[in-house]
């Protein structure tokens, strides 16, 4: 019933063809998109059972599971491209906090609902703009693995969007605490979209988006959507980096305490 | 009047007993009505609770594979508990007020809930043990007299078979792994068989509601029926797996056709429907504290959608 | 308490491409927006549908048991609506 996701095997030769150093950077890249999938649908998870209403327990587990779902995919075509015989699971579970490539944003904490909202808004304008362009990679792998993903980060996208526009033009209480989460988490929007060195080596060879092409898709959606919410989008703001390269937030080593217990305690043994 | 009265009951259990099925705005005795409301909102607030002791293990899943399994499981779970309050708000009950007895502990959920979940093992013994005495209450209860409990059902159990599998598959890798991980499965289930048991109910003859129950075609089988059915499907897959059900008592009776087996503790039963098991109160207390934090959420949305219900009327005006 | 429950939605699913939308429960939403979107994550997880409508419940009319026999029980006698009712010769092909 439920099987990685099926994605079609690299057609072109174009694993074989990348330059040790390409095939490093794509390797690490992967890594970083597998790293971001699994810390935010971790985060999701820890809702399952705790959310404000059935319905929308339902919802989060959905994005949850669809991120979950793409990281899987992720892990495999990582391991593939590292060809060390590591498997998903060695690369989700065995690895050190320093050697998690996910931006700050998504590994910081629920918070109330309107802080899981904006996390995740400001996470899916930035994915599903990202999918729509990684769809055309000549990477025929990632291309595969984007044409599903971009389907479910739409609809994520949507389910973001209609709630940040609830939560902003509701009552008093939830604008505040719209506002207080904005106040929080809009500084870790930017890295998003501010390449590495090696992404920025992946889009100098067209294997990935100028992030900077992404800008105005972007921009739109969301001023669209704080629009509709009233209100008004940060100016200024100093964003905060790292994550991407390793260095993070407080708040990661104990998700990775979590989710790597099994796997620290008893190594080596299949579940 | 009286007479009325009593030529409508008698209609209606002429329907029941030829299982023609009762739907929301038919007559029906407010007993009848009293008695569903109460047992399919106890079925979904077990669905609902039932999320949490599962969902302990969510964030520390050992494989990518069975964080995504255990993670559809327990938003089924929720699913569920949606159908079952659907169901009941058919028969005239809110979800909110349903919800309000459970937080004040005026309603009840199943009390296996009420048990910690101490280990990996445990997540296999929940799907295996504690889905399949799910699975044998819930089966009959596709065809039981109350249509939309009975079609809530049917999609239920449709969706329940999947669980109790991969909580067999988890024992089955752990009893064909190294050691450590066979006593993992081993001492998880020393831990749940017995709670399981307990499962079905008291005895029948501790059973008063069971007859008329039954009468009604609520419930189509008796407490001990069930559990003996349980013990019977369930002692060979433990020795299939080679683990020891923890009950010394357990021997094949070659006239019945079925096991023997133990007493259940009545005692802890009793103090665990009480409130004394070792979860009762973290559990309820994980219940009340998502729904009063979700409390603003609910109402914001209430409050946008009045909003815009309003601008779309000016707007047309 | 109860004002701030969201109302409550019946759910029609369209299985497949060719098939009428049949009635599959209901849940709770604040909008419609939002019911076709609960309706999504709620009923249609593994695979039980390509389109979804929503009905807040309280605008669903529904005839009354009391009246079932005045409503249903005339169209009893009318055998003759039914194609079985007419005897057709056994060498007569494709009626």
């Amino acid at each position: 019933m439920l099987r990685p996701m099926q994605v079609a095997p690299s057609e072109t030769p174009a694993l074989n063809n990348y330059s040790p150093e390409v095939r490093q950077q794509l390797f690490a890249y992967v890594l970083q998109l597998a790293d971001t999938s699994l810390i935010l649908g971790h985060r999701l998870s820890e809702w399952c059972g705790h959310g404000p209403i059935l319905e929308q327990d339902l919802a989060m587990a959905n994005i949850a599971l669809d991120l979950l779902g793409e990281t899987r995919s992720l892990f495999q075509y990582a391991a593939e491209l590292e060809g060390q015989g590591r498997t998903e699971d060695d690369l989700a579970f065995l690895r050190l906090a320093t050697e998690y490539r996910n931006p700050l944003l998504v590994e910081q904490p629920n918070g109330d609902f309107a802080a899981t909202i904006v996390r995740q808004f400001l996470f899916d304008t930035f994915h599903y703009h990202c999918l729509v362009e990684l769809h055309k990679s000549p990477d025929a792998q990632l291309a595969a693995i984007a044409e599903k993903a971009v389907k479910e980060a739409a609809y994520h996208l949507k389910w973001s969007s209609e709630w940040m526009i609830r939560l902003g033009d509701g009552t008093a209480e939830s604008r505040q605490r719209l506002d207080k989460a904005l106040a929080t988490l809009w500084r870790y929007s930017g890295e998003l979209t501010t390449p590495t060195a090696t992404e920025q080596a992946l889009q100098a060879a067209g294997i990935i988006p100028d992030y900077a092409a992404l800008r105005p898709a972007m921009d739109a959606h969301v001023a669209h959507v704080f629009g509709e919410a009233t209100v008004p989008v940060p100016q200024g703001v100093f964003m905060m980096t790292g994550g991407k390269e390793g260095r993070h937030s407080e708040h990661l080593g104990y998700i990775l305490a979590e989710l790597q217990y099994m796997q620290r305690t008893y190594p080596g043994l299949k579940w | 009047m009286e007479t009325v009265e009593i030529n409508l009951e008698d209609q209606f259990q002429a329907r029941i007993d030829a299982d023609i099925s009762i739907e929301p705005k038919d007559w029906m005795p407010d007993a009848y009505r009293k008695t569903l409301i109460r047992q399919i909102s106890q079925h979904a607030h077990s669905e609902l609770v039932g999320m949490l002791p599962e969902g302990n293990w969510i964030t520390r899943a050992p494989s990518l594979k069975r964080k995504s399994i255990l993670l559809s499981k327990v938003q089924d779970e929720a699913g569920h508990g949606l159908y079952l309050y659907s169901a009941a708000e058919t028969l005239g009950a809110s979800r909110d007020q349903m919800l309000a007895d459970l937080h004040s502990g005026k309603a009840k959920y199943s009390s296996i809930f009420n048990y910690p979940t101490l280990s990996w093992a445990d997540m296999g013994c929940v799907g295996w043990l504690v889905d399949g005495a799910a699975i044998l209450n819930q089966v009959p209860l596709c065809r039981t007299s109350y249509g939309p409990y009975a079609r809530a059902m049917v999609r239920v159990c449709k969706e329940e078979s999947f669980h109790q599998r991969q909580g067999f598959e988890i024992m089955q890798t752990l009893c064909e792994g190294a050691p450590e991980q066979k006593a993992m499965a081993q001492e998880a289930l020393n831990r749940w068989w017995w709670p399981t048991l307990m499962m079905f109910g008291p005895k029948d003859a501790d059973s008063p509601n069971t007859a008329q129950s039954m009468n009604w075609r609520i419930k189509r089988f008796t407490n001990d029926e069930l559990r003996q059915k349980f013990v019977d499907m369930m002692v060979p897959q433990a020795e299939f797996l080679g683990l020891t059900v923890p009950d010394p008592a357990v021997k094949w009776n070659e006239a019945r056709q079925a096991y023997d087996f133990g007493e259940v503790n009545w005692e802890e039963f009793w103090n665990v429907v009480k409130g004394n098991g070792m979860c009762n109160q973290d559990r309820l207390g994980a219940r009340v504290k998502a729904h009063e934090e979700g409390a603003w959420v609910r109402e914001a949305a209430l409050a946008h959608a009045k909003k815009r219900a309003e601008r779309a009327e000016t707007q047309a005006a | 308490m109860t004002q701030s429950e969201w109302p409550l939605w019946e759910v029609f699913i369209r299985s497949k491409q060719g098939l009428d939308h049949k009635h599959v429960g209901s849940l709770h939403a604040a909008d419609a927006t939002m019911a076709i979107q609960n309706a999504r994550d709620v009923y249609t997880r593994r695979l039980e549908g390509v389109s979804i409508w929503v009905v807040e419940s309280k605008h669903v009319h529904a005839s009354n048991p009391d009246d079932a026999a005045a409503f249903f029980d005339p169209a009893n006698d009318k055998v003759y609506r039914h194609p079985t009712f007419y005897e057709v010769p056994d060498s007569i092909k494709h009626m």
